[in-house]
């Protein structure tokens, strides 16, 4: 198991070497002159230079991904053009409302997913089955943009029953930031009222990141589960007079989890990524709308730095997932 | 099994694979409406393509002053935009910037792939640990995310969208076909050709590539709807097509302002990548049933229910 570990964290390593390489590539690929974009046509060409000199874009390729990996190892990712202030302090402000969405996101995705997989082997064999075959594809197929539109339409515009967007009304007072996550910010209030509030600004948007997860969530646990209660070993389990509950519980779930658990780590590293349609759709606060006005502003440091940082989170995601995957199946012996 | 079907199953087999896989393809049309429907749906989108004035008897571009944000009507179908163009005629013609564009890119992405994949099977070695690198290097990113970047370095407009596509998505392929490429390497009628005395790149046209190509269609076939998402995708945050196009995705952007007031606008374009992507998801998965029956879902369902049933008395 250690050596498993050390090997991955290598592993893991030469992953983030190489994307940091790839981010490199891109961003030296840019046409034009970031500099000279930044300070304007009518910029003396010396403060040109000096301010080349500052983004690091001088001297030989090499010695700048030197540089940028040195600026890296300080979570140094840059300034901004727009806010003029340090990308990794706009990404960190930014990160809680994400993080929020993400997680009450993907627990969603779990309940329902998981939930709808396993009602599924209660229903009959022809239901079922076309539940299982449909599901997933119409879950990969909505374009999220579109149902967050039709979701907005509904649930604000007719029904009147959820906020349009946003992560908190704007005649409310601010909630104190303590942590940073709303959610839990207002219940430091103490007033069950303001979480609720929240948690309907959530509810829209959150659906729309879990709805995609929802069928690959549903369709593996199906799978799983079939897979393994038709396994030998569950056979003996039972002949040997052990009771449904213990079968399942120290035979069954131990092998059908790993899968589970993997398909669900998955989908926790591109889940950020998700969010930047959704959270440009529900004007979310988060790092996916930062990126999106760091693209309409034309703010190439801001836009780098939050692809790498997403692919970093991405890459430590499915490392973490891989070392759950080995100590959760008893059948991977190393 | 009966003795009629013993013997179907015995005729079955003398007819040879050709002809078992159209039966099961007829079959499979006949006992799946979703996938004939999907068959029409990708139709209909592929005339929308091809002619896009057949389906459209309005001009996508002609202003009618009378009838701006129009609800749908006889006289237009879907209503119309904020300049009072036909909405219908807009997602008609919408099918060439959206249903081409991601057509293209995932055909790129498998040429460019395959060809790749296939040199890193059966070329010299050094080639394929490049090849390979690079394609892991591209995999362990978040696909759209690294598609966005390279939009944004590049520039917006469609063209580009579709080359960060490419780029992001060829080493898939390049897994694929090697690893297909790999195994058939191995088969004796490969020896045979090469005994024969016939050319590497002889060998690798006439008999690696084409025992390689079916998983590559059915993939490429789940993409095409997957591409459309993500080209689409890139419209609606303003990096891919720019909105005077009627691409989909950038006509969603542009009704994203008359959501409450006119639900139209943004709802029929969005409509229109929906079910176009759903088409090709059902083709690919009906293809894959065709091409690879081993992986068909409702027998291995049926099996695994019955083992499942026993596991539980």
């Amino acid at each position: 198991m250690l050596t498993h570990v050390l090997r991955s964290l290598v592993g893991l390593a030469l992953v983030l070497l190489g994307m940091s390489l790839v981010v490199f590539v891109m961003a030296r690929a840019l046409p034009g002159d970031p500099a000279r974009a930044a300070l304007g046509d009518d910029a003396p060409a010396e403060s040109v230079a000096a301010y080349r000199a500052e983004l690091g874009l001088d001297g030989p390729v090499i010695v700048q991904y030197a540089r940028y990996l040195r600026d890296l190892a300080r979570w140094d990712l840059g300034l901004s053009i727009i806010s003029r202030r340090p990308v990794v302090a706009d990404l960190a402000e930014a990160l809680p409302a994400t993080i929020e969405l993400a997680a009450v996101s993907i627990v969603m995705g779990i309940v329902g997913g998981v939930g709808l997989g396993l009602l599924s082997l209660m229903m009959p064999g022809r239901v079922a089955v076309a539940l299982a075959r449909a599901l997933p594809i119409l879950s990969l197929s909505v374009p999220t943009f579109w149902l967050g539109l039709l979701l907005q339409l509904v649930f604000y515009g007719r029904l009147g029953l959820l906020p349009f967007g946003g992560q908190w009304d704007s005649a409310l007072p601010a909630v104190p930031r303590v942590s940073g996550f709303l959610l839990v910010d207002t219940a430091l209030t103490g007033e069950p009222a303001l979480m609720g509030r929240a948690l309907a600004h959530l509810a829209m948007p959150a659906f729309v990141l879990a709805q995609v997860s929802l069928g690959a969530f549903a369709r593996i646990t199906r799978s799983a589960l079939l897979e393994v209660l038709g396994e030998n070993f569950v056979r003996t389990a039972r002949a040997k007079g052990l009771s449904t509950r213990r079968v399942i519980l120290r035979h069954v779930l131990p092998v059908a989890a790993a899968p589970i658990v993997t398909v669900i780590g998955l989908r926790l590293g591109s889940v950020m990524g998700g969010a930047v349609l959704t959270e440009t759709i529900f004007a979310w606060p988060g790092i996916g709308r930062y990126a999106v006005f760091s693209i309409e502003n034309l703010d190439f440091p801001a836009i780098m730095g939050f692809v790498l940082f997403v692919s970093f989170v991405y890459a430590f995601v499915n490392f973490l997932v891989d070392l759950c995957y080995v100590w959760l199946d008893p059948r991977v012996r190393l | 099994m009966s003795a009629l079907e013993a013997v179907a199953a015995r005729a079955a087999r003398a007819e040879g694979p050709g002809v078992r896989r159209r039966r099961r393809l007829v079959a499979l049309l006949a006992s799946r409406p979703g996938f004939a429907l999907s068959l029409g749906i990708l139709a209909m989108g592929l005339i929308a393509v091809a002619t896009p004035g057949w389906l459209a008897p309005r001009d996508p571009l002609a202003l009618d002053s009378d009838a701006i944000l129009a609800p749908p009507s006889a006289r237009h179908w879907l209503g119309t935009d904020e300049v009072g163009r036909d909405l219908f005629a807009r997602v008609v013609y919408g099918a060439r910037p959206s249903m081409l564009a991601s057509l293209a890119a995932v055909a790129c992405a498998a040429v460019l792939g395959g060809t790749l994949g296939l040199v890193a099977a059966t070329g010299p070695r050094w080639q394929g640990v490049v090849i390979m690198r690079a394609s892991d290097m591209l995999l362990a990113f978040p696909l759209f995310i690294l598609a966005m970047g390279i939009v944004a370095a590049l520039g917006r407009g469609l063209g580009n969208a579709i080359i960060a596509a490419v780029i992001v998505w060829w080493p898939q392929y390049a897994r694929l076909i090697r690893a297909s490429a790999l195994s058939v390497r191995e088969q004796p009628y490969v020896e045979g050709a090469q005994a024969l005395g016939a050319s590497w790149a002889a060998v690798v046209r006439r008999h690696v590539l084409p025992n390689c190509l079916s998983p590559v269609l059915t993939k490429a076939s789940i993409d095409v709807g997957y591409m459309l998402l993500v080209l689409s995708g890139l419209s609606f945050i303003g990096l891919g097509a720019q909105p005077p196009s009627p691409e989909w995705g950038a006509m969603v952007t542009s009704g994203r302002t008359f959501l409450l007031s006119h639900w139209w606008y943004p709802t029929f374009p969005g409509l229109a990548i929906f079910l176009v992507s759903v088409a090709w998801n059902v083709t690919g998965e009906a293809l894959r049933d065709v091409y690879d029956p081993r992986g068909v879902v409702t027998g291995v369902e049926r099996r695994d229910r019955k083992a499942a049933q026993g596991g539980r008395q």
